[in-house]
C-alpha cells in the first residue's frame, strides 16, 4: 500500500519549462479560488447573493493539485463545497458568478446555485449538496469510461463528512473489484459541519479504504506541489487499469461550515484558525517555495495577484449586471 | 390470476393476431432487453444474479449467453450503488438498465433516484441528462410478507423529472421497454411479478409504444375502470361479470403514470358517466387519489356519481393467505363497487 510522508518535501518545482508553467498555473489557480471566495462572502455580507455559499478558503491547493494531474477531458465530482474544485477544472470567473446570483449567463442558467455547479466542457459532473452524493456518479463515470475503452480518469471530491454516508462503500467496493479509473480524494478540514471530525469516525480514515483493496495515500493538503505529484502518480495508475486510489488530503477551512456561520467558538478556537492561517496557508507556502526554488520573484506572484484581482472584479461585475433568467423558464429542462 | 391474452387495441397488435404467437411477460422484457442490447452497444444491464442466474424471477435468463459478462454485470447487493453508478454512466454516454429485484428495494436508491438522475438535467440548466432505465416489480399475493411486495410506483411518480411506465401485457412490456431504454429520461419500469408468466399476443416485428398514450383495453358504456398493471387483469375480469348483470364496463389502462394522458381517462369517464380506479398502490395518498383527481375534474359535468378509488389496504402487507387475500383490490370487489355506483346493488 503506498504512503506517502507528508513531511518530505516534493523536489519538483522549478527544474524545466514545463514544471515552471505547471508551478506558476497551480499558483494563479490557488489565487484566483482564494479572491473569487473572498468576493462570495462580500456578496454574501452585502446581501446581493441569494442563499448561502460554502468557502473552499483555505483548501486550495487540494483542488488544484488534483486538477493539475488531469486532463480536460477527464471527469470531476464535486461537493457543497465545491467552488474551488469547478475553478480548478477549468470553469470561468464570470459564469461562476453569475450562477451564484442566479442569473442566466450562469453555468446552469441560474437553476443550480452555488452547490450544484456543472460544466460538461470541463469534464465538471456537477457539484452535489447530498453529503457523500456524487459518489456514485463518479464511479459511475469511471465504469462508463472503463465501458467505452475510453482513458479517462473520474476525481471525486469529497469532505470528512462522507466518509459517514454508506453509499461511498458500496461504491469504493464495486471500484476496487472491477479496477475502476476512480480516484477518491478526501478532504478532511478536521470538521463534519459544525463537529470535530474524531467525534464522528472511528479507526483511521485511510484505513477504509485499505479495507477494499484499493491503494491509499495521505498528504499534507497545504502542500499543492505534494497534492499534485501524488495525485499524478495515482492517476497514470488509474488511466493505465490499475484501477482505483483514495488520497486522503488534511486541509484545513478558514471560514466556517457556510458564510453565516461566524460564531464559531463553541466547536474551534481562535487560535487554531490563526495557526492555520498564519503557518500554514497553501498560497502562502507555494509562493515561498517558488521564490526559494527560483521559479519567480516576490514581484511575479504579486503581478499575478494583481491580474486575478482584476479578473475577479470584472467577473462580479458581469455577474452583478447579467440578466436574470426569463420566468418562463421555470419548467424547462425537468425532461429531455 | 387470469393468463387469457388480452388483444391490446394498438397498431402493431394487429400483427400479432396475424402471426399468432402468444408469449408470457416475461419473455417479452427479455426480447426488448435483447433487441436494445444489440440494437446498441450502450445498452448494458447491471444488477444482483442477473447474468448466470436470470434473477429469481429467470426473466433474464440467457442474455449472459448472448452479451456476456461485461454487459450483463452480477453486482454486489447494493441497490444504492449501482444506481448510483447508473446515473454516472449514464452522464457519460452510456445507457444503464439498472435491475432492482424488487419494488419494496426501491427505499434504499432514493437518493440516487430522486435527488440525483430526476434532477441532474435541471439542476445542471440542461447540459447534462441521465438516459437510465431502473426495472423493478410491484404486486402482492406472492405470500412474500411487507417487505417483499409493496407496489411503490406512486412515490416516484411524484417526483418531477422521472417517469414512470407501469404495463400490464406482454405486448406494451415490450413495446414500452424498447421506449424506457431509448428514452433521454431517468425512466422507473414497473413488472408485477405476479404477471411474469400472463401470455399474450406479442408480434415478432419490431415496434416501440410512445409513452403518455393510455390504452382502452376493454369499450363499454356505462362505466369506466381505470386500471393499472396488475390491476387491469382484475378490471377485465370484473368487467366480464358486469357484463353479465347488463352493465357496460369501458377498462382504460394509462400504461404511464408520467407522462400521463389524462385526456383518455378524462374522455371515457365523460362517456360513461362513472369511473372506479383501481391500482394495488396503498390507497392512501396513492395514485387512485391523483387519477381520481383528474377525472373529478375533467369530467365533472358529466359524472353521475362520485369518482371511487380502490387501492391496496393501509396495512403492511401481511403473510397469511387469509391476511394479504383482504388487502389487494379483487374482482369480486370491483364489481360490488360497480354496481353501487350504477344503482344496481
Amino acid at each position: 500500500m503506498a504512503q506517502v510522508n507528508a513531511s518530505q518535501p516534493a523536489q519538483h518545482a522549478g527544474t524545466s519549462p514545463g514544471e515552471r508553467e505547471r508551478s506558476l498555473h497551480m499558483y494563479r489557480q490557488m489565487v484566483m479560488i482564494r479572491q473569487f471566495e473572498e468576493q462570495v462572502n462580500q456578496l454574501y455580507m452585502s446581501a446581493r447573493m441569494p442563499g448561502l455559499a460554502h468557502l473552499y478558503s483555505g483548501e486550495e491547493a487540494v483542488a488544484v493539485g488534483v486538477c493539475a494531474a488531469l486532463r480536460r477531458d477527464d471527469y470531476i465530482t464535486s461537493t457543497h463545497r465545491g467552488h474551488g474544485h469547478c475553478l480548478a477544472k477549468g470553469a470561468s470567473v464570470d459564469r461562476m458568478f453569475a450562477e451564484l446570483l442566479g442569473k442566466a449567463p450562469g453555468y446552469c442558467r441560474g437553476k443550480g446555485g452555488s452547490m450544484h455547479i456543472a460544466d460538461q466542457d470541463t469534464g465538471n459532473l456537477g457539484a452535489n449538496a447530498i453529503v457523500g452524493g456524487s459518489a456514485g456518479i463518479a464511479t459511475g463515470a469511471a465504469f462508463s469510461s472503463k465501458m467505452r475503452g475510453s482513458d479517462q480518469v473520474a476525481v471525486c471530491f469529497f469532505g470528512d463528512g462522507a466518509m459517514g454516508q454508506g453509499l461511498l462503500y458500496e461504491v469504493m467496493n464495486m471500484a476496487s473489484l472491477w479496477k475502476l479509473p476512480v480516484i477518491y480524494v478526501c478532504e478532511n478540514n478536521l470538521y463534519n459541519e459544525y463537529t470535530h471530525y474524531s467525534e464522528t469516525t472511528a479507526g483511521e480514515l485511510a484505513a477504509r479504504a485499505k479495507g477494499f483493496g484499493i491503494t491509499t495515500a495521505e498528504v499534507d493538503g497545504q502542500d499543492a506541489a505534494t497534492v499534485y505529484e501524488t495525485a499524478q502518480r495515482l492517476v497514470d495508475a488509474a488511466r493505465r487499469g490499475e484501477g482505483p486510489a483514495f488520497l486522503l488530503c488534511n486541509t484545513y477551512r478558514y471560514y466556517g461550515h457556510h458564510v453565516g456561520d461566524i460564531q464559531r467558538g463553541y466547536y474551534r478556537s481562535k487560535e487554531e484558525e490563526e495557526h492555520w492561517k498564519t503557518d500554514r496557508d497553501p498560497i502562502k507556502l507555494l509562493g515561498q517555495r517558488l521564490v526559494a526554488e527560483g521559479v519567480a520573484t516576490e514581484a511575479e506572484l504579486e503581478r499575478i495577484g494583481t491580474e486575478v484581482e482584476a479578473e475577479v472584479e470584472a467577473g462580479v461585475a458581469f455577474a452583478l449586471e447579467a440578466e436574470y433568467p426569463d420566468p418562463s423558464e421555470v419548467d424547462q429542462h425537468v425532461y429531455v | 390470476m387470469s393468463t387469457s391474452s388480452v388483444a391490446p387495441r394498438a397498431a402493431g397488435a394487429a400483427a400479432g393476431s396475424e402471426s399468432g404467437r402468444v408469449i408470457t411477460l416475461a419473455q417479452a422484457i427479455r426480447e426488448a432487453l435483447a433487441e436494445e442490447l444489440r440494437r446498441d452497444p450502450r445498452v448494458y444491464i447491471m444488477g444482483e444474479d442477473v447474468a448466470e442466474a436470470g434473477t429469481p424471477f429467470k426473466v433474464l435468463s440467457g442474455l449472459v449467453e448472448e452479451f456476456g459478462p461485461t454487459r450483463i454485470i452480477d453486482s454486489p447487493i447494493s441497490e444504492a450503488g449501482i444506481t448510483g453508478l447508473g446515473v454516472g454512466a449514464a452522464m457519460t454516454g452510456m445507457r444503464p438498465v439498472v435491475d432492482i429485484m424488487f419494488g419494496d428495494f426501491l427505499t434504499l436508491i432514493m437518493d440516487q433516484l430522486v435527488n440525483q438522475a430526476a434532477k441532474v438535467h435541471y439542476m445542471s440548466g440542461g447540459k447534462l441528462n441521465v438516459p437510465m432505465t431502473v426495472r423493478t416489480t410491484l404486486g402482492a399475493t406472492r405470500r412474500s410478507a411487507a417487505q417483499h411486495s409493496q407496489s411503490l410506483h406512486a412515490w416516484v411518480s411524484h417526483v418531477p423529472g422521472l417517469k414512470v411506465v407501469i404495463p400490464s401485457t406482454p405486448y406494451d412490456a415490450k413495446g414500452l421497454l424498447k421506449t424506457a431504454i431509448r428514452d433521454e429520461n431517468p425512466v422507473v419500469f414497473f413488472e408485477d411479478k405476479m404477471m411474469y408468466t400472463l401470455k399474450g399476443p406479442v408480434p415478432e416485428e419490431e415496434y416501440t409504444i410512445p409513452f403518455g398514450v393510455a390504452d382502452v383495453k376493454r369499450a363499454g358504456t356505462d362505466i369506466t375502470l381505470v386500471a393499472t398493471s396488475s390491476m387491469v387483469q382484475v378490471a377485465l375480469g370484473a368487467a366480464d361479470e358486469l357484463e353479465k348483470l347488463g352493465i357496460s364496463a369501458e377498462v382504460v389502462d394509462p400504461r404511464t403514470l408520467f407522462p400521463l394522458d389524462k385526456q383518455t381517462l378524462i374522455e371515457s369517464a365523460k362517456k360513461t358517466s362513472r369511473a372506479i380506479v383501481v391500482d394495488e398502490g396503498y390507497e392512501r395518498y396513492g395514485v387512485t387519489a391523483e387519477l381520481a383527481s383528474i377525472i373529478a375534474d375533467g369530467a365533472f359535468y358529466y359524472l353521475d356519481a362520485p369518482v371511487k378509488r380502490m387501492g391496496a389496504m393501509d396495512v403492511p402487507v401481511p403473510f397469511s393467505p387469509v391476511l394479504e387475500d383482504q388487502t389487494v383490490p379483487t374482482v369480486e370487489k370491483v364489481v360490488n363497487l360497480a354496481k353501487t355506483l350504477c344503482g344496481r346493488a
